[in-house]
């Protein structure tokens, strides 16, 4: 489990950064936290030709409020987001799924950022940002452009992501006065990637916002189930038309040890204590 | 701790292990820290196929990378003693040889079909890349169920088919007994492939030096001598010319107690470049090439009488043992200890048992702490409880009703068992109050009103240890069940110990230095004890089958006392004393009525060596003495105790929390109850582990589908519940010590309790799950399969 052998470069500017992604293109990887490239690299699951270490680039490691919106720099820590006070106040759907992530010394070295573009389906950020409605700040040497978080993540471990891309930080809308929010999910053991997990925002003037984790090859918005629930009178209990409303709007996978149909009941199961729960959380 | 530790006494005092600190400083010595002058590293390449034939290897790139100074193939190899896993005396028993790399034909997937020798291990990895095989994939066997279907393939055609033993037991007409039962219970249980995943992985250095022909191996090995004896024997080596050197180890749980082709490929491969090499297995390599465990399927009955007597048991393994026979250690075990140790706690007479072990295209199942005996412990206890249900008995009465009575002792149950000093019913009855048992069916009861199914589960258990000449002796493995202890009194009053054993982390070391410490008389930090070094330590079995107390203690005791009654001999012809009046107390010579002190062990050690001429002229200074032990006739020391746990099933998703456990042992004499603990607690964490997450998955056509720990789940902190352990002390009867062994204690009485109290849980909805490990997936299966069945 030894790494491939790869060019290292440490750009002492975002500026650098960017041109050294754009000269290496699809050759190259940003290393953040590392906390999944280097076990691939270890498992010569990928072989890039350099590896840009971004972990200088200071100014991707803040956390900010402008208005009602929080950015968050792609740098910034699992630990940091989790003990951020900003992050407490204006989107505690992150805060309240941080805990789940992993284990304290990943959390340590883990960042936003690469939890993003490692683009894992049953990562626990991937779905919340999906669930905030928060959009993805990408850089190139070309520019930036700006992305739906629900656009960004196209497929299994897949984003939009463009060589000579890098991600630059997330801009999430501040929950609504008066919404409720409630994270779960059902892992094997604590810091696993789950079996199923569910994100879940509800605003009093709109529709319910359902991430699952684990459930999809992506984080999408679940919009039937969130549509057949609309007006739904609370606890929910033995809801006709969930399970099918789940099926449309999930396709898990059968994975060694847990099939596809098992994935979904969990889905169904989570669907009830998750909201029902939620009911029972203080609205901000 | 025992009533009977006395203030003065060594022995039962529960002291950190010596090399804690030590190790905690970062200041280990494993096998991967040590880097000898010119050392090179091997990799080896893996085969990808469960079958398949080698059809051509071409290495001359991997030849040209850079840093590469040799490629290696299995045909080259083919000139050493081949590895034939039998044991001699179970008759019919069979296997193919096995050469230290594939050949021609790769039988299991991980098998080593080519080995790759470089500066770096980096660079030994990137050439391993280049090595291309062409494979043509051959139809696997994949389950013991194909592997003895009629029209099955034998894997090997030379040795006819894939049966590699069998053998039944039938005593006293066990068809009959369980046609008149008033009822029988019957079940069928599957356990998954596991493996033991010691913390450090296998690793080697092997250092060939040509200007004496010697062989100087650096081994993560629970058994030094056993490995000379392979080398040996294997390469043509003579002994003599063969050092086994274990440093530090971390973890070993029989996994470091097997035979890998690769440690002979590595062994040859330095023996041909003349230069020390050195082969660390990575984690992804351990997972597919150190040796596998469980893999079985079982259909079991239970007779039980009326009044809720057991008055029979029938048992058929089928074990599923990997491609080849495992060398010296045998895969027989897994399945005789089950089909021998099935009901060991109950009183019954009549008993069928067969066992089949046979070949697969997987890798190979050698000894995993507990061997066969969890599977005997599960067997039994899922039926008890099933029948005192199906009787309206609660379990523990049931048990109470059953355990096999001191009065009784000793005797040889049906299957063949030899029991002896083992107290199931103290056992029993200390549990009980430990988990406050009643309280806890009670709370059961309320909560079952409320939906909420939490189960309780008992299981009773004995771990047979130090398995001993009678039972290696005839199988001619060559493998030494004795112990040696070399004392050395130094000038300063000290002692240096020499031990054959070894210790993977368990205390051995420890607990040697106290037994030492005790029976000469000095205190625990004026001994130091070294472990196995096949050229400088008595000769002697090494740490497995719980043995390391019970046998090399033994001969450690025998050691300190031969040693004092020298120091007290030469001290009565310093002091002109009777060497019957004189005792040693803490490093003080007193008398032995008085307690007066008459001479310091120091003092004594300063004239012993360098004033010899102040002595009388024909004292006899013999400061330095080894005692060896083998218990020639014993089969094992039988140890035994319980387990409970206590369990909640979440319907919905088919989620296990654990709640509680509870573990009372008796291993005999307790040297140090820390470590006594902390091996309970460690087993009970494995036994768990194997329950709910350990499993190799297999695609349908034989392919492993989770071979790194993202996904073959082990037991981890967060999931643990709180582990309560306490003892009953029955020392063995038949040695000075009297200590039994607690090595594997934990992990039997666990997987027994944890199959019972999850099935206990699931009552209420009439499930049951019996498919290790339990899965959310197999628990949300039972429970729809129950609904179902309604």
């Amino acid at each position: 489990m030894k790494y491939p052998d790869f060019a290292y470069v440490r750009p002492a500017s975002l500026g650098e950064a960017l041109d050294c992604l754009q000269k290496y293109g699809d050759s190259a990887i940003p290393l953040a936290g590392g906390q999944s490239l280097l076990a691939t690299l270890a498992m010569r699951l990928s072989s890039p030709e350099i590896l840009v270490d971004i972990t200088g680039l200071t100014e991707l490691s803040e956390i900010a409020r402008e208005g009602d919106t929080i950015r968050i720099g792609a740098l910034v820590k699992h630990v940091q987001l989790l003990q951020s006070p900003i992050v407490r106040g204006a989107t505690p759907l992150f805060t309240a799924a941080l805990p789940h992530v992993a284990h304290v010394a990943i959390r340590n070295r883990g960042t936003f950022g690469g939890s993003l573009a490692f683009a894992d389906p049953a990562a626990e950020l991937p779905a919340c940002l999906v669930a905030l409605g928060g959009t993805l700040v990408l850089g190139s040497s070309a520019g930036r452009r700006e992305i739906g978080a629900e656009d960004f993540f196209t497929g299994l471990l897949e984003t939009d992501l463009r060589p000579g891309e890098l991600i630059l930080e997330a801009r999430v809308p501040a929950q609504a006065p008066g919404s409720r929010w409630n994270f779960s999910e059902l892992s094997r053991r604590h810091g696993d990637f789950p079996l199923a997990g569910l994100a879940a925002v509800m605003s009093p003037m709109s529709e319910a916002r359902l991430v699952y984790l684990g459930c999809a090859d992506r984080p999408k918005l679940a919009t039937a189930t969130a549509g057949m629930l609309r007006g739904a009178s609370y606890p929910l209990k033995d809801v006709p038309g969930l399970a099918a409303a789940l099926a449309e709007d999930l396709d898990p996978a059968d994975t060694p040890g847990c099939s596809a149909e098992t994935r979904l009941q969990l889905a169904g199961t989570l669907t009830y204590r998750v909201l029902n729960d939620l009911q029972e959380i203080p609205a901000r | 701790m025992s009533a009977t530790v006395k203030d003065d006494a060594v022995i039962g005092k529960g002291f950190p292990r010596k090399e804690l600190q030590r190790l905690l400083r970062g200041r280990g010595r494993y096998v991967a820290d040590i880097k000898l002058p010119r050392m090179l590293h091997l990799a080896f390449v893996r085969s990808p196929h469960p079958h398949a034939r080698i059809v051509d290897i071409q290495t001359a790139e991997a030849l040209a990378s850079p840093g590469v100074v040799g490629v290696y193939i299995g045909k080259e190899f083919t000139d050493s003693e081949p590895l034939v896993g039998i044991a001699l005396h179970r008759r019919g028993h069979k296997s193919a040889p096995q050469y230290p790399m594939a050949v021609d034909r790769a039988v299991w997937q991980g098998q080593p079909v080519a080995a790759v020798v470089a500066e770096t291990r980096a660079e030994a990895e990137d050439a391993a890349e280049l090595v291309q095989v062409e494979w043509e994939e051959l139809p696997a066997i994949t389950s013991g169920e194909e592997a003895v279907a009629p029209d099955a393939k034998a894997i090997h055609p030379e040795i006819g088919d894939n049966l590699a033993f069998e053998h039944t037991i039938s005593v006293n007409d066990p068809e009959k007994t369980l046609a008149q039962s008033h009822i029988v219970v019957e079940q069928s249980f599957r356990f998954e492939r596991q493996t033991g995943l010691p913390l450090e992985t296998r690793g080697m250095i092997a250092d060939w030096n040509p200007g004496d022909e010697s062989l100087t191996v650096h081994y993560a090995h629970q058994s030094p001598f056993q490995m000379q004896e392979i080398f040996s024997r294997h390469l043509g080596i003579p002994p003599l010319k063969i050092r086994v050197i274990a440093p530090d180890v971390g973890g070993g749980f029989g996994i470091k107690l097997n035979i890998y082709g690769e440690d002979l490929a590595v062994v040859m491969i330095a023996r041909r470049l003349g230069r020390p090499v050195k082969f660390i297995s990575d984690r992804l390599e351990s997972l597919v090439s150190d040796a596998h465990a469980r893999d079985h399927d079982i259909v079991a009955k239970m007779g039980v009488s009326a009044e809720g007597r057991i008055t029979s048991m029938w048992l058929d393994d089928l074990g599923a043992v990997g491609a080849y026979g495992m060398p010296f250690r045998f895969n027989v075990a897994e399945g005789m200890m089950c089909i021998t140790m099935a009901g060991a706690c109950y009183d019954f007479s009549s008993y069928w048992g067969r066992t089949r072990s046979v070949y697969v295209n997987k890798n190979l199942v050698g000894m995993y702490r507990g061997v066969g005996i969890p599977l005997a412990c599960i067997v039994t206890e899922v039926l008890a409880d099933k029948a005192a249900r199906q009787l309206g008995m609660d379990p523990a009465d049931f048990r109470r009703l059953n355990h096999r009575r001191k009065e009784d002792l000793p005797c040889v149950t049906p299957n063949g068992s030899q029991l002896d000093t083992v107290s199931f019913e103290e056992c029993f009855e200390k549990v009980l109050k430990l988990m406050d048992y009643d309280a806890l069916r009670k709370e059961q009861a309320d909560l079952r009103k409320r939906g909420i199914l939490r189960g309780i589960g008992l299981a009773s258990f004995v771990e047979a240890t130090s398995y001993g000449p009678p039972y290696y002796g005839p199988s001619q493995a060559s493998i030494s069940t004795q112990d040696g202890c070399t004392l050395r009194l130094e000038p300063a009053g000290v002692v240096r110990c020499i031990t054959s054993l070894t210790d993977q982390g368990q205390g051995t070391l420890t607990g040697i230095a106290q037994i030492v410490a005790e029976a000469v008389g000095l205190s625990f930090d004026q001994v130091e004890v070294m472990g196995n070094d096949s050229a400088i330590s008595p000769y002697g079995g090494g740490a497995w089958a719980s043995r390391g107390m019970a046998v090399g203690g033994e001969a450690a005791l025998n050691a300190g006392r031969a040693l004092k009654q020298n120091i007290i001999a030469l001290a009565a012809a310093i002091t002109q004393n009777l060497p019957e009046a004189l005792d040693i107390k803490a490093g003080e010579i007193v008398n032995k009525e008085s307690g007066a002190a008459v001479l310091s062990v120091a003092e004594l050690g300063r004239i012993a060596y360098f004033r010899q001429d102040t002595l009388p002229k024909d004292a006899d200074v013999q400061l330095s003495v080894t005692r060896s032990f083998a218990d020639n006739h014993k089969h094992y020391y039988m140890a035994n105790g319980i387990q409970a746990s206590y369990v909640e099933v979440d319907e919905a998703t088919g989620f296990i929390k654990l709640l509680g456990h509870w573990a009372v042992d008796d291993c005999g004499r307790i040297i140090n109850p820390l470590q006594v603990d902390e091996q309970v607690r460690g087993g009970v964490v494995q036994g768990i582990g194997a329950v709910l997450y350990e499993e190799f998955m297999y695609g349908p056509g034989g392919g492993l589908q989770n071979g790194s720990l993202v996904d073959y789940l082990i037991p981890a902190a967060s999931e643990m519940p709180d582990i309560h352990v306490a003892h009953v002390e029955t020392p063995e009867r038949t040695t000075q010590l009297g200590a039994k062994g607690i090595g594997e204690a934990g992990l039997i009485g666990a997987m027994g309790a944890l199959w019972v109290s999850v099935n206990d849980a699931l009552q209420p909805l009439g499930a049951t799950v019996a498919h290790q490990p339990f899965t959310p997936e197999r628990v949300l299966l039972a429970i729809k399969a129950a609904k179902a069945g309604r």
